[in-house]
């Protein structure tokens, strides 16, 4: 048993059992983050924050939710929105939250993607983060199925069918993975139980290795410096903050965080009360019937540029180039040969690497969601999604010849 | 205590977070109605009986918010008492059916006028008073209001509220 | 500065990223419907039967539609109305009996829901006036099609209509008005009506499911004669949204061609009353949202505010 003074304070007392001062040192005083950032720095506490949200009005609709294909419509849009005390706000503010948290993934992603913070000893926080990405995916997708609309029966029926493999006709696993011949009670309480409990577990095991990979290598600058930490630590701590290279994450680091995070719930709660139907899909407000299919389905906005990439194509040809997709922004640090860990606009061909890929996932996201019948808007999700592999395939290339800087 | 590096009060952040703490005061508010009974559930709080076919001597089980209430007609020689319903001519008897005991449900002898409690062999009479055993007080009266001819529980009517003044339910 | 140049960029790329899925898609996917509102005077009828070129059809309509002008300037006597009024009794009352597939719904507020118009084109020709000919060769074997041989007069015409619009009118409550324009068909389980009206409590489980068949029966009669059931419209001001809702019910082939839905006839206000129920029902938190809404967003614009000047204050000297 190891010696105990007596304590002088409840913060002496908790530090002698708990080193709370020492993680306090660790993980906020002492954690410095370099001075050189924007904005975009905050994103990562944002998705913290709107993840702790989505846990906090989940937990509310988790109390009421029915999850049976006869009751769960009615258990969300009757008892839900009308007869719980605010389960209406508790019901919107997760369908929005569910939409921006991807809005702010992206943002994020592309941010990492800009500055190169996914090389020279951070790629396992661009693994750890595109494995958050895989993981809300999938936690949005069986979310989604929840309400049991049209929307989210159909969304089920089309995405367990794409696992038939296309020529290998896997039809029986696509029966095991629904538990039934089309998507019924048995695939509704299986999605329930990931989007409940497996899949958060899972996320908020990743986010702690995603902060853990950040710890060693740091987080990245602006301008992709590499700097002594330790050097610069010691001058902030003898004063010297506007000469240092550092910012302590608490206080200093946190108090923009929180103006960001300020600024980014006024859009938040606009979007709750006002404008939510982008979120909440009119689709998905008809009861689910499965001798019906709706004359437009398409997928939440966030996995739109996927689905195009499934769609041009041969069926086949489709799968291959829609499995490569998910897959392919894993392989971006060892993809990209440049050694450079700077913004894009200084890396020569990368930057024009960068911004045609940021607007061809957008415009394969608006083709995405458009009918397949219109001859113009096929051709163009088309050469888009020929233009995604272009990109990706080029991106050795690129990176190789690029000048050391 | 928020002290910034050199040792000075932070009032802005403490500012704020008091502001935020105000939020979090309103959060906790719409968390705790979220919690709050349906209004299904509150308005089914009420239960409507119609006592015109009643028999003497014959126990009606009704039930109200989730609980067995006993309805008796008594008949003609049987006690009247404070506790008892009035409509018209009629006496009855109205309680919760749960032993005052541990919550059993007494089971009504019609040739002996009184109720006995299998659990743990306490005894009531026609009114509702403990006679023998363990229970510690009489079989509770619900609220409850006359309309004409029916009994709607879960309204304190005035009949009701008179029983509450003189005591003779809690 | 350049953190408000790098904002405006990642604002443009949502912006523009939001209006491609959201306005831009959806006006391509549903293309913009105009009503005629709320004048029934057959215009897109006529329009539609030209565009198919059923200029047989077209001519027909033409001419209905012209009569129907012709009886509307007729003055109705209102007293003689309530004469004729009787004829209709016989199948329009509470606790009616189905006939020919649907209940004929009550008329205690036809004057004040419906338009005048179009109550003289449904007596005139029922399957016409609602814009459901295209369901039957003979407009006769609608349900209600022998209103034609038995009030063929222009003026008796004129005159019940003259009795609804004066008698069967006054104050006419949100919940009348969808039960009598709508809910012969349309179920709405959220407000606890069926086909046969407001569900009571039973205390008896027998009860209960026997009113359950009773209601599965006449589900089964409407959807013989509708060709599916109507859907139940509990949630369907959220499914649909308003424009779509307005233009489907002053015309139901517009937004669905070929439906077997009946233009109802409601005058603006009627509908104005129809849609504040459903609105009532299928969006009930509405009034809540938009009584917390402001609240809420000041709170986060002072805590902004509130957040940028403890940042301020933390990173003085910094820089």
């Amino acid at each position: 048993m190891a010696h105990f003074e007596k304590a002088n304070s409840i913060g002496e007392w908790l530090d002698q059992r708990l080193a709370v001062e020492t993680l306090k040192k660790v993980m906020q005083t002492e954690y410095w983050i370099p001075k050189n950032i924007n904005f975009l720095w905050a994103m990562g506490m944002v998705l913290a924050a709107t993840f702790g949200i989505l846990v906090v009005s989940g937990i509310f609709l988790l109390m009421y939710y029915k999850p049976d294909t006869n009751l769960a419509f009615d258990s969300v849009n009757y008892t839900i929105m009308s007869e719980v005390g605010y389960g209406w706000l508790w019901r919107h503010v997760h369908g929005v939250g569910a939409s921006l948290v991807f809005l702010i993934i992206y943002i994020h992603m592309f941010t990492g993607i800009y500055y190169g913070s996914y090389k020279k000893g951070r790629e396992l926080i661009w693994l750890s983060g595109m494995g958050l990405f895989v993981a809300f995916s999938a936690e949005a997708f069986s979310g989604y199925m929840l309400p049991w609309g049209q929307m989210s029966y159909w969304a089920g029926m089309v995405i367990t069918n794409l696992f038939s493999g296309g020529s290998l006709e896997a039809y029986g696993l696509v029966e095991w993975i629904r538990g039934d011949y089309v998507p019924a009670d048995a695939f509704l309480t299986r999605f329930f139980m990931l989007h409940v409990f497996l899949l958060p577990l899972v996320i908020i095991g990743l986010i702690v290795l995603h902060f853990g990979t950040l710890r060693i290598p740091h987080v990245n600058n602006q301008d992709g410096e590499e700097f002594d930490y330790a050097e610069a630590a010691e001058l902030y701590k003898a004063g010297k903050v506007k000469e240092s290279k550092v910012i302590p994450f608490s206080p200093v680091f946190l108090s923009k965080d929180v103006f960001v995070m300020g600024v980014y719930f006024i859009l938040f709660f606009y979007l709750v009360f006002y404008h939510f139907e982008f979120a909440m899909d009119p689709v998905n407000f008809d009861p689910a019937d499965g001798l019906k299919t709706p004359a437009h389905i398409y997928p939440e906005w966030y996995f739109l540029w996927s689905y195009e990439i499934l769609r041009p194509f041969s069926k086949d040809l489709g799968l291959v180039a829609f499995a490569i997709a998910q897959v392919i922004f894993f392989m971006l640090p060892f993809l990209d040969r440049s050694p450079n860990v700077a913004p894009a606009s200084r890396r020569g061909l990368f930057k024009y690497w960068f911004w045609a890929m940021l607007i061809d996932v957008i415009v394969l996201t608006f083709m995405g969601k458009l009918p397949p019948t219109d001859a113009l808007f096929a051709n163009i999700g088309l050469v888009s999604a020929i233009l995604f592999f272009v990109l990706w395939i080029a991106l050795p290339f690129i990176t190789k010849i690029e000048k050391k800087l | 205590m928020a002290k910034s590096e050199q040792g000075r009060r932070d009032f802005m952040g403490m500012a704020l977070g008091g502001f935020t703490a105000l939020g979090g005061i309103g959060a906790l508010y719409a968390m705790k109605r979220s919690w709050d009974p349906l209004p299904s559930v509150k308005a089914a709080g009420f239960t409507t009986v119609d006592l015109s076919g009643a028999q003497p001597n014959v126990l009606n089980v009704e039930k109200w918010r989730g609980k067995p209430i006993f309805v008796l007609k008594k008949s003609k020689d049987m006690k009247t008492d404070p506790r008892d319903v009035v409509v018209g001519s009629d006496h009855f008897h109205v309680s919760i059916g749960l032993c005052t005991h541990l919550g059993c449900i007494p089971a009504y002898k019609p040739a002996e006028h009184k109720f006995l409690c299998a659990c743990h062999g306490g005894e009531f009479d026609a009114s509702g008073h403990q006679i023998f055993g363990p229970p510690p007080s009489p079989l509770e009266i619900p609220p409850f209001k006359v309309d004409g001819t029916k009994l709607v529980l879960g309204e304190a009517g005035p009949e009701y509220k008179k029983m509450l003044d003189a005591g003779l339910t809690v | 500065m350049k953190e408000l140049k790098i904002f405006g960029i990642v604002a443009i790329f949502t912006l523009v990223l939001y209006w491609g899925v959201e306005p831009f898609a959806h006006s391509q996917m549903h293309k913009h419907v105009e009503g005629n509102g709320f004048v029934y005077d057959g215009k897109a009828d006529i329009e539609e039967a030209k565009t198919a070129k059923k200029d047989e059809k077209a001519k027909a309509k033409e001419a209905f539609w012209a009569n129907v002008a012709k009886v509307s300037k007729i003055k109705g006597d209102v007293a003689a109305g309530e004469a004729g009024f009787a004829t209709c009794m016989g199948c329009h009352m509470e606790g009616g009996v189905n006939m020919g597939g649907v209940i004929p719904p009550v008329l205690d507020h036809a004057g004040a829901l419906y338009s005048k118009n179009y109550l003289i084109a449904l007596i005139k020709d029922p399957a016409m006036a609602s814009n459901v000919d295209h369901k039957y060769a003979d407009t006769m074997t609608h349900p209600m099609g022998s209103i034609k041989a038995m009030m063929a007069d222009d003026q008796q015409i004129a005159d019940v209509v003259a009795y609804l619009m004066a008698k069967k009118a006054g104050e006419v409550t949100t919940k009348e008005a969808f039960t009598e324009a709508c809910s012969r068909c349309h179920a709405m389980r959220y407000a606890k009506t069926t086909q046969l009206g407001d569900t009571p409590t039973f205390k008896y489980e027998k009860d209960t499911l026997a009113h359950k068949i009773k209601v599965i029966d006449e589900q089964n009669l409407v959807k013989a004669y509708m060709g599916k059931l109507p859907p139940d419209l509990s949630i369907i001001i959220r499914a649909r949204g308003h424009h779509f809702m307005e233009t489907f019910v002053e015309n139901p082939q517009s937004q669905l061609p070929g439906t077997s839905m009946p233009r109802v006839g409601l005058s603006h206000e009627g509908y104005e009353k129809v849609h504040a129920y459903m609105t009532e029902i299928g969006d009930p938190s509405k009034p809540a949202r938009e009584e917390l809404g402001p609240k809420v967003i000041l709170f986060f614009i002072i805590f902004t505010g509130l957040a940028f000047l403890w940042k301020k204050s933390r990173w003085k000297g910094h820089y």
